[in-house]
């Protein structure tokens, strides 16, 4: 009833004229793959089947076919799409609404056949670009393949090391914990007859010595502590610990925080027992104390070593964990596959702009300073793999950075791509304190297909 | 229906308060509003000195008494052609001039003879034209009336509200000597001579200066229009309540369902009932308030009162009185013209958000809906592409080459808008800045030197566009070899023009400020519509006068319409702001204002997928579409949302495709007759008082309905269908219903429910392009659909889509279609002289139509 009641007139065609500007074999727009679906003289079938009309009504600019099949060459169908043969370059379909709608999209400008756009055939230009760039790319792709080979290597071999290195320590870690437990059994029975010698010591040199320990003893006390508080505020402070290598316990040079506050730990009761002499700390001074106090009695003496021995195993309890715990963490890591990212680990790579320098941390950070002062920004702390399914490893995502006012916090993306070098190449901010930069590295480059084989198949002639 | 209207209104509630009220004015906080509105009705102090009384041919003139004070107005009567009648009273000796709105009438109104009816000493009866359109002028009190046979149609002052207060001397500083006049001694009230809003002071040299008005509408409930308000299409009533305020105002996260003033003020009240339609137009460019209403006059008939309050200026009203919808709009438009005929792209889909990054972002932009087959015509620049907010510049790191840009767009048939702010940044070396201090084109504070505020570039100037000099020397700036790196296919976009200053009294301009010899207060609502006014001039000039300009503003005024679109403001991606986008811009289309949009998705916020498709959907059937997102939300390009969004999108972008051409024909009837594009019902079908209320769906033009879905998650909407005997098509479906009924409606995401009016036929170009440029030569389908009785009549109107020809040259196609009796013919609609796409074909245009052949070149 509806359909009796609504009319559709369509094409009223206005100054479209039909001149067909290029001869061309098969109807215009039609792959060479689907030729034979169009035989002249013979009714043509829409491709889905859905109806049957006289061959003249192919390419007559009003769509008859459903699936837009009837009208390959013009824009008349909506779902249609037109064939550029392209030839030099690749083919390619476009969607029917692009022909001759004065933009030209075929290089071979076969898609503007009517509509008065001036189009140069730019499919041998193109081509020769396409291939240029292919072979620049192949090139890249070569070298940074077999960078990439290395890598994987290297991580292979580090990873062992570091496997080793765990495996290792979690031996030793085993051992020690039954020796550390030994050991707090006999701190705790050897603690009470050091404190009962010491008492008796300190009493016997207070009787010989009771003016001079009067008049010296307690500065004495204090320097040794002074010592230590190097900004004299009157507490040991964990830089001011950092300062003092011969407290480094795995000699590597520095004293990383978790280790001083190991220190921290048992530095911090030395400072409010004045009446225990600095002899851990300041072994050497002690020689040139000219108002020392008489060496303890032998007895004594070792019971204070094995106490000492005792604290130095507990110090080594929680650095076991400590450094345990770091190569775990790495190890853990997904640096992909073959384990080819590993090289990124604790590297960083900065990329400065007209304002601000950019600064990627690989598994790490980003962040964002500006040049010309101010503080640094957190762009974002490691968050995960985040390409599509099939290529995971081609984009980085790091969130949780610093918030942003009314905003999310600030996270970044990371795009890589493959190159010789490891280089941040862009940094932009597509939305309010969301980031993206690209970034590339061979760890990323696929195995290339030869040269011949990536041109194949581009050209239809 | 019951239900439905329970829980629209409970979504309503639940919308939290956004905006912060205590940076803008209540009445109480407004000196003069509070001042004239502790008047209460009453007897009125004026009376008619009927034997001041001056008849000429063109008009009447009276003198009005102040009993209390005995101050002198003088009041003046015109009877204008097309049935209005025009009210003017000033101070017959004011002290100084005071401010009479200059450049918003397109003429001045041609009037018609009055004529004396009758005469006593307590009245005068004039006739008004016609059998019995009658105004009596009452002496004591003083008032008017407007008279139909027995009816009286409007009363002016019947509440005895006139108030006008005389320019005067300060009395601790004016000069004592013994002219003491008869007058009651007038007592100072707090706020006359100065007044501080927070921590901003208005030092009030002239004093107080206001003025007041009620009207009366017997037999009317129903009022509309008085926008830019973000309220319902119909107004309440403000009993209790503030007034609605008119004053132009840049709102920070506005909120819904109130009268606070927003970015625009158009000072123009329809007021409808079954048999009237009538207009109030009052012509007064200052802070304004209108109270409003409504309940039972005498004898239970109900009756609408409504008062008008502005802080300076003139009385000058402007009476439309009707009958039929048409005849407001017409003779609204005969005062204040029409809708600027718009290019024909400007119709079609604008990609914006604050911002495009630079030329790169802008370039994948472009490719992304090409990529994803959804059309555009206009991508656009907020101010972040300027080189540091200075305006007519770019920044040269993101946007090296704009020419480069444009011509890529240009080369897809597309093209670009950047902003262009009336805030000038105060830098030496910025030469508009530079040019425009030397030319003392600034507007100056109350010390005479250059106002200064805060505003995106810093410290900033602001030109006086209220100087025809200024808006000339600001037109050339458009020249393409003043503003560099513009080409044929940028146009402009005029946002903050309220004015904004950041750091001003109501993030405005202190109303002390000067504009030559007049106070910013004089001219505060008129500042926008003069920046579109001098940038569209611009934009006609670059091109000789051949091209149409596209000028896009935030803030306008009455006669706005005349210079391009307006949008919505600073809106938030939530469902009320959706659903609100309907009532604003049908609110803007009955004063004139049809090229009006609300921002798609909503500007602050973020929008969920299903609001930005559902924003799609009612927008690509809303007069000016386009997206447009803050600064501070995620990216929201139409395919970011997944593959089933998208399609849904682009779905909603290509029905506004295929329908361009019924809406180019819309605003070309909207530039000849001023009847608007986007339609309540009641316009249509004003006898039918079920439609007087409904917001929630709308006509584009007469012949399509469209209800768009507007709440989350739904599965049906109710769309009432008007006319009784009328039948609607449903657009997709083609099922067709009948009218006046309410049409339960199942929706599922894709669907946006549009109905075709049944006799109708819409011309419909089906094959959507990239671009509507790129669709120009393509056949038109021609939708006819049948009305009861078999037929069906429409238009079609063709030009070149951008320039002036089809004024100056006559270059269109105007054809009447019409089909009957199973056959479809063409007339000629309107005369033209030529058009080039005809001629291409080499057949006589005038042999064609005069063998009425459907065929139309």
């Amino acid at each position: 009833m509806s359909c009796a009641l609504l009319l559709l007139l369509t094409s009223l065609a206005l100054a479209m004229g039909t001149g067909t500007a290029v001869e061309i074999q098969r109807p215009r727009g039609v792959p060479q793959s689907k030729r034979q679906f169009y035989e002249e003289n013979k009714p043509f079938t829409c491709l889905d089947g859905s109806s049957t009309i006289p061959f003249d009504r192919v390419n007559d600019d009003y769509c008859d076919c459903r699936d837009g099949s009837d009208e390959p060459g013009t824009a008349a169908c909506p779902n249609g799409s037109f064939h550029c043969t392209n030839a030099g370059f690749r083919p390619a379909f476009i969607p029917s609404s692009r022909i001759n709608d004065g933009i030209c999209d075929c290089c071979d400008t076969t898609d503007e056949y009517n509509s008065g756009a001036t189009c140069q055939n730019t499919c041998r230009e193109m081509g020769r670009k396409e291939r240029e760039s292919l072979q620049i790319m192949a090139e890249i792709t070569k070298e940074g393949f077999l960078l990439k080979q290395q890598l994987i290597h290297e991580a292979k071999r580090a990873q062992e090391d570091k496997q080793g290195k765990l495996t290792e320590l979690q031996g030793s870690k085993k051992g020690l914990e039954g020796k550390v437990e030994a050991l707090r059994t006999v701190k705790e029975t050897a603690e009470d007859p050091e404190k009962e010698a010491k008492e008796r010591h300190l009493k016997s040199w207070e009787e010989q010595k009771e003016l001079i320990r009067m008049e010296k003893d307690k500065t004495r006390m204090a320097e040794a502590f002074l010592e230590l508080d190097d900004d004299s505020d009157g507490y040991v402070s964990v830089a001011e610990l950092q300062s003092h290598l011969e407290l480094d316990p795995d000699s590597d040079g520095s004293l990383t925080e978790t280790e001083t506050q190991v220190r921290c730990l048992l530095f911090l009761p030395l400072k409010s027992r004045e009446d225990v002499p600095p002899t851990v700390q300041t072994p050497e001074k002690r020689e040139d104390d000219e108002l020392s106090m008489p060496p303890y009695d032998t007895e004594t003496q070792s019971l204070i070593d094995g106490a000492y021995i005792h604290l130095q195993s507990l110090i080594c309890g929680p650095e076991f964990i400590w450094i345990c715990r770091n190569l775990e963490k790495e190890i853990g890591f997904d640096f992909g596959p073959s384990a080819e990212f590993a090289y990124l680990y604790s590297q960083c790579y900065e990329l400065s702009t007209s304002e601000y320098i950019y600064r990627l941390c690989p598994f790490n950070r980003v962040s964002q300073k500006p040049k010309f002062g101010g503080s640094e920004t957190n762009l974002g702390l490691w968050g995960q793999w985040a390409g599509p399914e099939e290529n995971l490893y081609s984009v980085m995502k790091y969130d949780h950075g610093q918030g942003c006012w009314q905003g999310p916090n600030r996270s970044t993306t990371v795009k890589l791509t493959c190159g010789k070098e490891t280089v941040v190449t862009s940094t932009s901010e597509p939305s309010r304190c969301e980031y993206l930069m690209e970034f590339t590295t061979p760890a990323v480059c696929q195995e290339p297909a030869s040269l011949d084989e990536v041109l194949h198949g581009h050209t239809e002639l | 229906m019951c239900l439905y209207r329970v829980l629209v209104l409970s979504v309503f509630l639940s919308i939290t308060q956004a905006v912060d009220r205590s940076n803008f004015k209540t009445c109480d906080q407004s000196a003069f509003c509070s001042r004239q509105r502790a008047m209460k009705p009453g007897q009125s102090s004026y009376t008619a000195l009927l034997e001041t009384l001056e008849l000429s041919d063109s008009h009447l003139t009276v003198q009005l008494l102040n009993n209390n004070n005995k101050v002198l107005l003088l009041l003046e009567l015109y009877r204008l052609q097309g049935n209005m009648t025009r009210v003017k009273i000033n101070e017959l000796k004011p002290i100084k001039a005071r401010y009479e709105v200059p450049d918003v009438l397109i003429t001045d109104p041609p009037t018609e003879l009055m004529s004396v009816v009758a005469q006593d000493e307590h009245r005068v009866v004039l006739s008004l034209g016609g059998e019995d359109w009658r105004l009596i002028l009452s002496a004591q009190p003083f008032r008017l009336d407007i008279m139909e046979g027995p009816q009286v149609l409007l009363s002016l002052n019947s509440r005895g509200l006139l108030a006008f207060e005389q320019l005067r001397i300060r009395k601790d500083t004016a000069p004592t000597s013994g002219e003491e006049e008869e007058a009651e001694e007038e007592v100072d009230q707090p706020g006359m001579w100065e007044e501080t809003f927070k921590t901003h002071a208005d030092t009030k040299p002239n004093g107080p200066s206001s003025i007041s008005l009620d009207f009366s509408l017997p037999g009317v409930e129903h009022v509309y229009g008085i926008p830019e308000h973000a309220d319902g299409l119909r107004l309440k009533n403000t009993d209790g309540g503030d007034p609605y305020r008119l004053y132009n105002l840049d709102v920070f996260q506005y909120e819904l369902f109130n009268p606070m003033a927003l970015y625009g003020a158009v000072p123009v009240l329809l007021s409808h009932n079954t048999h009237r339609t009538m207009g109030l137009f009052w012509l007064n460019a200052a802070e304004t308030w209108v109270d409003v209403s409504s309940g039972q006059g005498s004898s239970e008939v109900p009756q609408t009162d409504v008062r008008w309050i502005s802080e300076s200026g003139i009385i000058d009203v402007f009476i439309m009185l009707g009958p039929r919808p048409n005849d407001v709009f017409t003779q609204y438009s005969s005062l204040t013209g029409t809708q600027a005929f718009p290019p024909l792209s400007s119709l079609a889909y604008h990609q914006c958000r604050w911002n495009y990054n630079d030329q790169e972002d802008v370039s994948a932009v472009d490719q992304g809906f090409d990529e994803h087959d959804i059309p555009y015509d206009f991508i656009w620049l907020d101010i972040e592409h300027t080189d540091g907010k200075r305006y007519f510049t770019w920044d040269n790191n993101k946007f090296p080459q704009p020419k480069d840009m444009l011509q890529g767009l240009l080369d897809k048939r597309r093209k670009m808008v950047t902003i262009v702010d009336p805030h000038i940044k105060v830098d030496s070396s910025y030469k508009i800045h530079t040019e425009i201090r030397s030319r003392g084109y600034y507007i100056k504070n109350k010390d005479g030197g250059d106002y200064e505020g805060w505003c995106w570039p810093g410290n900033a100037g602001y030109p006086d566009f209220t100087n025809p000099e200024m808006r000339k020397w600001w037109a050339s700036m458009f020249a393409y070899d003043q503003y560099e790196g513009s080409m044929e296919n940028l146009y402009t976009w005029n946002d903050m023009n309220e004015p904004s200053v950041f750091n001003g009294p109501e993030v405005t301009m202190h109303k002390d400020a000067l504009h030559g010899p007049w106070e910013h207060r004089d001219i505060h609502n008129l500042y926008g519509f003069y920046v579109q006014m001098a940038t569209a001039e611009g934009q006609i000039q670059r091109s000789g006068g051949l091209e149409r300009p596209f000028v896009l503003t935030r803030a306008f005024f009455a006669g706005s319409q005349r210079y391009g679109a307006v949008w919505t403001g600073d809106n938030a991606a939530e469902w009320g702001h959706l659903k609100m986008s309907i009532p604003m811009c049908l609110s803007l289309g009955l004063v004139g204002i049809s090229f009006c949009g609300a921002d798609v998705g909503g500007f602050f916020k973020t929008p969920s997928a299903e609001l930005l498709v559902r924003w799609y959907q009612a927008g690509a059937y809303q007069p000016f579409f386009r997206a447009h997102a803050h600064l501070d939300t995620p990216r929201r390009e139409p395919w970011l949302f997944g593959p089933d969004n998208t399609a849904l999108i682009r779905e909603a972008v290509r029905q506004r495709y295929t329908l361009l051409p019924y809406w180019y024909l819309q605003f070309y009837h909207a530039q000849r007759t001023g009847q608007p594009v986007m339609r309540p019902l009641w316009v249509e079908y004003p006898e039918d008082i079920a439609t007087f209320s409904i917001d929630n769906e709308f006509l584009i033009g007469r012949d399509l309905l469209v209800h768009p879905v507007t709440d989350e998650r739904s599965s049906g909407v109710t769309a009432y269908l008007p006319g009784n005997g009328e039948v609607w098509y449903d657009v997709h479906t083609f099922q067709r219903h009948d009218g006046a009924q309410n049409l339960s409606i199942p929706v599922t995401m894709s669907s946006i429910p549009v109905f075709q009016r049944g006799g109708s036929i819409i011309c419909r170009k089906n094959r959507v392009r990239r671009s509507s440029s790129c669709m120009e030569n393509d056949p038109y389908t021609l939708y006819v659909a049948l009305d009861s009785q078999g037929k069906a009549e429409g238009e079609i109107y063709i030009d070149d889509g951008h320039t002036f020809k089809h004024k100056t040259d006559k270059q269109f196609i105007h054809r009447r279609l019409s089909f009957t009796a199973n056959s479809l013919s063409s007339s000629v609609a309107r005369i033209w002289s030529s058009y080039p796409n005809c001629r291409r074909n080499g057949s006589g245009l005038l042999k064609e139509y005069e063998t009425q052949d459907h065929k139309l070149c």
